[in-house]
């Protein structure tokens, strides 16, 4: 058999078409696909697919069961190591994971791990076969779990399969985290989140939304309350901004405001939907990850006649997904790179009007081990926008760690959690996700959730 | 859900709920406040508690309709239910006994102070209360206020009841007549401005309340920023409360406008806002 060197093409919207609406942009492979693309896998021995993967995904068998056409098989596989596939599929920055490592790689193109793993996972919720889950014997034993994003279900659902009483304690009015309220529906469908939550309250999870831990109650105050232990997942929401002048005026977002109005809100449904928001004609976005590129997709979806990635460093080094970043060069958003607003400025009455910029190059490599942009002194200029939106990161959210005294917290307001278990200097508490590790990813999110899970059981198990 | 199990209008665009939500009752304190849903499609919008009952697990809450939600709320009965409601956010107030306090209030944000004068007055201090609105009719919990403090002064914009101006005009007269060790002032935002630049020159440390446009209330979009000092802060996390003479006042106040085109569309194209037969 020859080889392949090309992946099998996403069908996806046309570009044109697509900036119109917020329909999945990606529509997925058809059987057919999945097939082709499964046959390109070789079977090597070595499997170096696996290590590439956080959560340890026997890849090879599951593709090995879509090659047999057994799809039913490949979910399963696939499940007994990770508990969100049609999520991951889509959102997992696999081009650095698995696919990194893939034999094929080396001579082409690696195999579509994560496009597989959607078509099964995909397929598995179209044919409605998901299994209804067993709800093992009560341990007696009662867990909460502060945070409804991917590292805090994940942890939930685990719990609950292995007899625990799991109750999930969600700021704000759904659950779901970053799904649900920072990526949006155009690369992640909320009935897909959604059906994952349906699913993990199918297996006992109590999840109340609405509760805000460290103002309606303390997680000293869960543990007096009769809760075993404490999982404390509650990501990386709290948003950075630059300290430049004029960060204030009316039509500055953070990300994070720009993308909960659209998402969770659903202002892209005014006056539908009553929540609002505002894009003018020319937006800047300022940063270049996944929370850059989904804004900057997201204000032409809403209007934008201009829309720009505005980014300090050099295409190579722009942290977002391959696909997402190929994503936005197709609908039309413009990259300005090297290049960082040092100023904002605004109209008489307080609107933005545009920013002064200035451009860098590259030096000698930091401790990231990325070059270090340096500012090119007299390259100042003016870039007219009426609309900023801040991507330059999120830091830990202070309110729970601010309010438990036992923890121990790194210099930038993480919590201190041992590798692998996810324990905390604060007996019977253990964390996970971004609130450990910073801004990071769903599929790190989840694995630290599951193995927190574990440690959580072997504790509950142990104390008398 | 969270069900209204009291409604009392109050004035006739100022309208009082209690609301059952034993949870947010528990923790509540004065100067906090919550942030509510009404439905599926509605947006979140904060509401400062004016007042709490522990035992019967209910939040007060006082607002007037000025928007398309306001008015939306305003709608409901006794015995409807509210879909999201989430508390108690932000920081209470930092009560003690600073000794002679003037407590301002304005329009409805004499519902938010009205559970602070409380507690300051519990604390030992001397109150001293100036409450204002437009006219007679939208000035609201003045026997409460009465209640609670120990002299209770009334300005109304038209005169129709009470000194006739605003209440900074009574403020000047009581800062030259006596000294006073702190301030509290809450309403409209132009309010809290004209006070805290009327008692700039006392050098009395005044406490003002923001309420800005807010999204999740939890320190997580950064909608709710204002200017104090040289720092920008999240009002819904530092706050509300700020030292009112650090705000960056004409900021504050043209970021409370920036969705006021949207409010109009909303309204315009709002099924309640008028429709439902009872404005
Ligand atoms: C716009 C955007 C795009 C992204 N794109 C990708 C991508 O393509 N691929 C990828 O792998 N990763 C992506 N990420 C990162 C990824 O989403 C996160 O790493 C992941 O969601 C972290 O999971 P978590 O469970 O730790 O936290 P979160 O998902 O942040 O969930 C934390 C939850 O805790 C709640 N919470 C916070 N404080 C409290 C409290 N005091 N009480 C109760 N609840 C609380 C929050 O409301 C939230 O629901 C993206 C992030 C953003 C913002
Ligand atoms: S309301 Fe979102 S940070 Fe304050």
């Amino acid at each position: 058999m020859s080889l392949v060197l090309e992946k099998t093409p996403m069908p996806s919207q046309d570009p044109k078409e697509r900036i119109k609406n917020f329909d999945e942009v990606a529509t997925g492979y058809t059987k057919e696909m999945a097939l082709k693309e499964a046959d390109r896998c070789i079977q090597c021995k070595k499997e170096p697919c696996r290590q590439g993967c956080p959560v340890e995904v026997d890849i090879p068998a599951f593709i090995a069961k879509i090659k047999e056409e057994d799809f039913e098989g490949a979910i399963k596989k696939i499940k007994e190591k990770n508990n969100l596939p049609a999520i991951c599929g889509r959102v997992c920055p696999q081009e650095n994971q698995c696919e990194k490592y893939c034999t094929l790689g080396k001579k082409g193109e690696p195999v579509g791990i994560g496009r597989l793993e959607r078509f099964v996972a995909d397929w598995q919720l179209e044919t409605g076969r998901i299994e209804e889950p067993q709800i093992p014997e009560s341990t007696g034993k009662k867990v909460a779990v502060v945070g409804a994003g991917p590292a805090g279900l994940t942890a939930a659902a685990d719990l609950a399969r292995m007899g625990h009483q799991v109750t999930v304690f969600e700021a704000l009015h759904v659950a779901g985290g970053v799904l649900m309220y920072g990526i949006p529906e155009f690369r992640l469908p909320k009935e897909i989140v959604q059906r994952e939550i349906d699913y993990i309250r199918k297996l006992g999870v109590d999840i109340q939304t609405n509760s805000v831990i460290g103002k309606i109650d303390t997680v000293d105050d869960l543990l007096e309350q009769g809760y075993d232990a404490v999982f404390i997942g509650t990501g990386a929401g709290l948003p950075y901004f630059m300290n430049i002048p004029g960060e204030n005026y009316n039509g500055v977002y953070s990300a994070n405001e720009f993308l909960t109005r659209t998402n969770l809100m659903k202002a892209y449904k005014f006056p539908e939907y009553i929540t609002p928001i505002k894009v003018g004609k020319r937006v800047a976005v300022i940063g270049a990850g996944n929370v850059a590129m989904d804004a900057a997709r997201t204000a032409l979806r809403l209007g934008a006649e201009e829309s720009y990635i505005v980014y300090r460093r050099a295409a190579e080094q722009m942290p977002a997904r391959k696909e997402e970043i190929e994503h936005a060069e197709e609908e039309g958003v413009q990259f300005k790179l090297l290049t960082s607003p040092i100023e904002i400025h605004g109209t008489e009455d307080g609107w933005v009007k545009g920013m002064t910029c200035i451009k860098y190059e590259l030096g000698e490599p930091d401790e990231s081990g990325r070059r270090r942009p340096i500012p090119i002194e007299g390259s100042e200029f003016f870039m007219e926008v009426d609309t900023i939106v801040m991507a330059i990161g999120q830091g830990p959210n202070p309110l729970v760690p601010s309010t438990t005294p036992g923890l121990e917290l790194k210099p930038k307001g993480t919590i201190v959690a041992e590798e692998g278990t996810g324990k905390t200097t604060k007996e019977g508490v253990f964390a996970g996700g971004d609130i450990v590790t910073g801004a990071a990813t769903v599929i790190l999110a989840m694995g630290a959730g599951k193995n927190a899970a574990k440690a959580i059981d072997e504790y509950l198990r142990n104390k008398k | 859900m969270y069900r209204i199990v009291a409604k009392k209008v109050l004035a006739p665009t100022i309208k009082l709920f209690e609301v059952k939500a034993p949870k947010v009752a528990a923790k509540a304190q004065a100067g906090q406040f919550i942030i509510l849903r009404v439905d599926e499609k509605g947006e979140r919008i904060p509401l400062t508690i004016a007042d709490f009952n522990r035992e019967a697990g209910t939040i007060t809450t006082i607002f007037q309709e000025v928007g398309y939600t306001t008015k939306q709320l305003g709608c409901l009965e006794e015995g409807d239910s509210i879909l999201d409601f989430v508390g108690p956010l932000g920081k209470p107030t930092e009560i003690e006994n600073y000794g002679r306090v003037v407590c301002v209030g304005g329009g409805v944000g004499i519902a938010p102070l009205y559970p602070i004068t409380r507690a300051l007055k519990e604390a030992g201090n001397e109150i001293i209360s100036i409450i204002g609105a437009r006219s007679k009719d939208l000035l609201i919990l003045e026997e409460e206020m009465e209640a609670v403090s120990d002299k209770l002064l009334v300005a109304t914009d038209d005169g129709s009841y009470g000194h006739k101006g605003f209440v900074t005009d009574l403020l000047k007269q009581v800062l030259d007549e006596q000294e006073v060790q702190h301030i509290w002032a809450i309403g409209p935002g132009i309010m809290m401005k004209v006070v805290s630049e009327t008692t700039r020159p006392y050098k009395v440390p005044t406490i003002v309340s923001m309420n800005p446009i807010m999204v999740d209330g939890t320190g997580m979009c950064g909608a709710c920023r204002v200017s104090v000092g040289d720092e920008t802060k999240f009002a819904c996390v530092d706050g509300p409360e700020f030292d009112g003479h650090l705000i960056d006042w004409d900021l504050a106040l043209r970021r409370m406008n920036i969705y006021k085109d949207e409010e109009k569309r909303a309204e315009a194209a709002g099924s309640c806002g008028g429709g439902c037969g009872c404005h």
